[in-house]
């Protein structure tokens, strides 16, 4: 029987389509209580009390509005180009999830264990801003349009501060595999011994481009209501908004993840006594997705201008610099090697 | 003019303090109680002097309090009140018809300030909420018929509001 899983076609076609359902099925159903929890974040800010009434407490809100999208008429506008219009949505979802195969969950708990994971995250999360043009493109309208050109201005803009700060960490461990990279955090002094720590500036800018890259208040331009009314959205109603509504909010859980991984040591545990697990990463990824809830309730939305200086002029040579600083730290070994874990002997 | 380098402020911006405020801000509201009421369960009070959906009253022994004396219809600044009227077979001055347009009534209260026998008052019901724009203009019988469902309420509000007249 293992045989037939191990080395027949089908057998190993089966053994990874139960991987990927693994990852995306658990995946959906999270984001529908993520998307619940923001929310209720956000409406507890403004002492409002946010969903309540569909199911205990307001919890399947969420399913209630998927299942709401779905039933909805699709609507195509007359002058829409009708192929990109529809494809815009699918790209952006497709894109979305497929990055989540590289995330380790565990120790060992990755769908494709491949040693550029990181490159192949920046690269899918480029991708990401197709959808969007091509749906702001489609729309033959104007707010739209107008969204997209901005969204992907600002998409290009912090992905470039966003590579650098990771190089750093690339820097440090010697490694592109996530693996690697969190088990270079496992230094045995638990909390403190994770990047978070040896590259502190950076895990704020690292937050901040997050914000940038997913669109998200304080840097929400391309959807900004009081302006656009809602950016490439505008156009879209039903399925094909849920597919938009769902693609940016699973960035928004990469990037949570990913900040997690990166410089909160991933699966590992904060107390060195503690076992490690995928518990931890959890908690790490919701506590993540607090804050970036919280910003959004907190902070008003930057001008464009704002947006680009500080992406350009302040990002930008800030993590250029440190990049040339880590080179150094790590490669004279300063402190013991802190900036320097690299596991086939530096 | 020369720019002078503000280390304060430079310090402020990096340490991103404004954010961390705010920040700590946005924490304190969020354990605050909620200032929203949960509302088809809780309520918020209601003044007796609440201006909702209308209602025609009835003496205590049945009979229509209104004369048809049509000063509701008079002061009425929306123009949403039309009565008809004619002696009945007793000799009573009564309406045969007394609509009026929910659609065009901007709630007010003149017309309950104008009637002098407190026939036309509005009631606390603010829940009447339509499918259709026609089953918004009233008739007497939907108004009559008001009056008969809220009669406990409103008697009770005329009777504590009075005392501030």
């Amino acid at each position: 029987m293992s045989a037939f899983f191990t080395d027949h076609w089908l057998g190993i076609t089966l053994v990874i389509l139960a991987q990927c359902l693994l990852i995306i099925v658990p995946l959906l159903v999270a984001l529908a209580f993520l998307l619940y929890a923001d929310r209720k974040i956000w409406a507890a800010v403004q002492l409002r009390r946010g969903p309540n009434v569909v199911g205990p407490w307001g919890l399947l809100q969420s399913f209630a509005d998927f299942l709401k999208y779905i039933v909805k008429e699709v609507v195509i506008p007359a002058g829409a180009d009708k192929a990109v219009f529809l494809l815009a949505p699918l790209i952006s979802f497709v894109v979305a999830v497929i990055a989540w195969a590289v995330i380790p969950f565990n120790d060992g708990w990755v769908l494709a264990d491949i040693n550029v994971a990181i490159l192949y995250v920046l690269a899918i999360s480029s991708l990401g801003v197709y959808g969007i043009i091509m749906g702001g493109w489609a729309s033959n309208s104007k707010y739209p349009f107008l969204g997209s050109l901005r969204s992907a201005a600002q998409m290009i803009s912090y992905e470039v501060s966003l590579g650098l700060i990771i190089i750093g960490v690339i820097i440090s461990t010697g490694s592109m595999n996530f693996g690697d990279i969190v088990r270079a955090q496992d230094t045995g002094a638990g909390l403190f011994g994770w990047y978070w720590v040896v590259h502190f500036p950076m895990v704020f800018l690292f937050l901040i481009s997050a914000l940038a890259e997913t669109n998200r208040p304080p840097f929400d331009l391309p959807e900004a209501e009081s302006e656009l009314v809602a950016g490439y959205q505008v156009e879209y109603s039903s399925t094909p908004f849920l597919l938009f509504m769902i693609a940016e909010y699973l960035a928004m859980v990469l990037m949570c993840t990913l900040t997690a991984i990166l410089f909160f040591g991933g699966w590992l545990s904060p107390v060195p006594g503690l076992p490690d697990g995928f518990l931890w990463l959890l908690i790490k990824v919701l506590l993540l997705f607090f804050v970036f809830a919280m910003v959004k309730a907190i902070t008003p939305r930057y001008r464009y201008d704002q947006l680009m200086r500080l992406g350009w002029k302040v990002f930008l040579p800030f993590s250029l610099a440190w990049v040339v600083l880590v080179s150094f730290l790590a490669k004279f070994e300063v402190l013991g090697g802190a900036w320097a874990r690299w596991t086939w002997g530096g | 003019m020369t720019t002078r380098f503000d280390i304060a402020r430079a310090a402020k911006y990096w340490l991103l303090v404004d954010f961390l405020k705010g920040f700590g801000i946005g924490l304190k509201y969020f354990f605050r109680p909620k200032a929203t009421i949960n509302y088809p369960h809780e309520r918020a009070p209601q003044s007796p002097r609440f201006r909702g959906e209308h209602a025609l009253r009835r003496y205590p022994n049945g009979e229509e309090r209104c004369i048809a004396c049509k000063l509701c219809e008079a002061i009425c600044p929306a123009q949403a009140i039309v009565i008809d009227a004619e002696p009945r077979e007793d000799g009573s001055r009564r309406t045969t018809r007394y609509d009026i347009d929910m659609t065009k009534c901007i709630y007010c209260g003149f017309c309950q300030e104008a009637c002098p026998v407190d026939a036309i008052v509005e009631g606390p019901n603010m829940e009447f909420a339509t499918e259709t724009r026609e089953e918004l203009f009233y008739d007497k019988q939907k108004l009559l018929d008001n009056g008969e469902r809220w009669e406990a309420v409103i008697a009770r509000n005329i009777e504590t509001d009075a005392p501030y007249r």
